[in-house]
């Protein structure tokens, strides 16, 4: 098992890199595309935890629906592919501090629980993950009502977002 | 098991009529679709009243996520009736009365709090408090035209799901040490796995991120001041009443259900945020010349108020909390309902815009001394009751410190709101002859939360049972 800290540690590195580019590259189609490689970063995140259908559903919908959206917006709205303005305000320098101490001591956290170097227990083959999650979200000892919330913050969701987008008359 | 979601089911019934309503009824509707909000949340509550109490046993449904007790009950029951005093408001405000969007959000949102006041399972929770956030932030940015109304929604957004991913952080965090979701498991399962405490705090105190900024305490205060002030009245008003008491709900079932074992900790954490909470606000609202601004600082000063009783740790303390709760939802409601209905006229929510307001409008001059009053804390009103209550939890709790801290605070806050009524009541202006038209849906919700201040300031045994029995449920 000493692959899977390598390989963890490759895909946080590429994901992270690939986020920081999302935010600091000028070209707005560039950040699109560099959003989608770290959407898939987090997919394969999603496989080394043996959650397959979330890595399916990650790659679906962030990569195959939301990206693909936002790179038409972004050709189909003129002007607003290269942003000219400054990219940090004078307090750069305290966020990167705060940021840093707040990651330093969320490390120094994890590495005070014993299981932080514990590696992964193995899956049990027989077990059909997809199953077992699609009767854990519709059943109600177990999801349903979470399930059921998430279907009405997403039609608040979509009405409110089209409040605010369409102009009457 | 469909008893304990009955609010809720309620709530999501309203939301459906008014979206069909809105579809079928002509542009000329009048203020039907506030009507509907606000008497079918009323009736609705005297149903659940009825029909949904949980009984003398809290029982855990649904799988866990959701706990059906009288703690639950009774935030639920405050939250709708804040919607429906929320609708009468906001029924005449132009541009958004007579929109059926806005209703069904402030209907998703007061969903979303009232599955927050009774969520058990962390998954629940946070499923909860996404859906009060994010319908609130399109209130709050509902005035498109509006820049300030379009700041204050994007402020809240960002301020929002900066604080809802520490949070959520922090509950992946706790899931990991302990294996299981539910928070009357969790914990049982630190002590199986023998989680440290320095770790378990460590996570405690990223959730604690989120939840501060829904009570915005201090320092996670700063999108309260902006985010009242562009806000439509009455949805700042919805703000700093059920979205703080949602606040609260979670705060104590987590704190009290989850982290017993920590309780040396958050009490000192909970003690110093109480402090700079009450002090800051009170500080900061001396010199405001908004009067929604003086009203926001005004309740991260409230909130302070109502940590205090959390610091108490004890069945009185949290009584006393949920009753600061119930009648600082009552007070603050009226406050910011009078502050709508001169807005609406004057179109100016400077507190220069009040001179003369005893001379323009006796009864809404005399609905806002009620409710400045309460706020302030004094006999006869709501305010006097819970803010004595709260400070004997901490007395009894060998506090003392803070019960002074709070006393104090107490007197700054009665210099600013006393400061507002000098100038409804003693200040002269030009405009004293200019009538103030009052729409009957602000009379009718002005005379109900001002009756409600002065009743729950006079008549004590039952609010205080009530409140007492949803305190002693939690556990």
């Amino acid at each position: 098992m000493t692959a899977m800290p390598i390989l963890f540690t490759l895909v946080a590195a590429l994901t992270l890199g690939a986020a920081l580019l999302v935010v600091t590259t000028r070209n707005l189609v560039h950040a699109a595309l560099w959003l989608v490689l770290a959407l898939f970063g987090v997919a394969v995140f999603f496989v080394l935890l043996s959650a397959g259908f979330l890595a399916v559903a990650q790659v679906v919908i962030y990569i195959g629906a939301i990206a693909v959206l936002m790179i038409f917006a972004i050709m189909l709205t003129r002007r607003i592919a290269r942003d000219a303005g400054p990219q940090v305000n004078p307090n750069w320098g305290w966020a990167l501090l705060i940021t840093a101490l707040f990651f330093g001591g969320l490390v120094w956290m994890v590495f005070q629980w014993p299981g932080a170097l514990a590696t992964q227990p193995e899956l049990n083959p027989a077990l059909d993950t997809v199953q077992e999650l699609g009767k854990a979200l519709v059943s109600p000892g177990a999801y349903l009502i979470p399930f059921e919330v998430a279907s009405v913050l997403l039609l608040a969701a979509l009405i409110g977002a089209i409040m605010i987008a369409w102009e009457r008359k | 098991m469909f008893l304990a979601i009955l609010p809720e089911l309620s709530i999501l019934l309203v939301g459906l009529v008014i979206l069909f309503l809105d579809m079928i009824l002509p542009k000329e509707r009048g203020n039907t679709l506030g009507w509907v909000a606000a008497v079918g949340l009323f009736l609705l509550i005297a149903v659940n009243l009825l029909v949904a109490r949980p009984g003398s046993e809290p029982r855990l449904v649904w799988g866990g996520m959701l706990r059906h007790d009288w703690m639950g009950f009774v935030f639920k029951m405050m939250f709708m009736f804040s919607a429906a005093i929320t609708s009468l408001f906001i029924m005449e405000v132009n541009r958004i009365g007579k929109n059926g969007e806005f209703y069904l959000l402030m209907l998703a949102s007061t969903l979303g709090m009232c599955l927050m006041a009774s969520a058990s399972d962390l998954i629940m929770l946070y499923l909860a408090i996404e859906t009060t956030s994010i319908p609130l932030y399109v209130l709050a940015g509902f005035l498109k035209h509006d820049d300030k109304s379009t700041e204050a929604g994007f402020k809240y957004l960002l301020f929002g799901a900066m604080t809802s991913a520490i949070m959520l952080y922090g509950l992946s965090l706790l899931y990991g040490f302990a294996g299981t979701t539910n928070l009357y498991a969790l914990v049982a399962s630190f002590g199986e796995q023998q989680i440290s405490d320095v770790v378990l705090f460590g996570s405690l105190l990223l959730v604690l991120v989120g939840f501060g900024f829904k009570i915005s305490v201090v320092p996670l205060h700063f999108w309260a001041p902006d985010v009242y002030e562009g806000a439509p009245t009455p949805v700042a008003g919805f703000l700093s009443t059920a979205s703080k008491a949602a606040g609260f709900a979670v705060l104590l079932r987590v704190l009290m259900i989850a982290f017993p074992n920590l309780i040396p900790y958050w009490g000192a954490v909970i003690a110093a945020l109480s402090t700079a909470t009450m002090t800051l606000g009170n500080l900061l609202a001396l010199t405001q010349k908004n009067i929604k601004r003086l009203l926001a600082y005004s309740s991260i000063a409230h909130a302070g108020y109502a940590l205090i009783g959390l610091v108490a740790v004890s069945t009185l303390g949290i009584t006393s909390v949920v009753f600061y709760l119930v009648v600082y939802i009552v007070t603050n409601l009226a406050a910011f309902g009078a502050v709508a209905a001169l807005g609406r006229v004057a179109g100016s929510d400077e507190v220069a815009a009040y001179a003369g307001l005893s001379r323009r409008s006796p009864w809404l001059a005399l609905a806002m001394l009620v409710a400045f009053l309460s706020l302030a804390g004094m006999p006869p009103f709501g305010g006097f009751v819970v803010k004595f209550v709260v400070f004997a939890a901490a007395v009894q709790a060998d506090m003392i410190w803070l019960a002074v801290v709070g006393v104090l605070n107490s007197i700054i806050g009665l210099y600013y709101y006393l400061t507002v009524l000098k100038v409804v009541y003693l200040y002269r202006s030009e405009d004293e002859e200019k009538p103030l038209p009052i729409p009957g849906s602000y009379q009718l919700a002005i005379i109900v939360l001002a009756i409600g201040i002065v009743v729950l300031g006079t008549v004590l045994a039952p609010w205080f049972s009530l409140t007492s029995g949803a305190a002693q449920a939690i556990f």
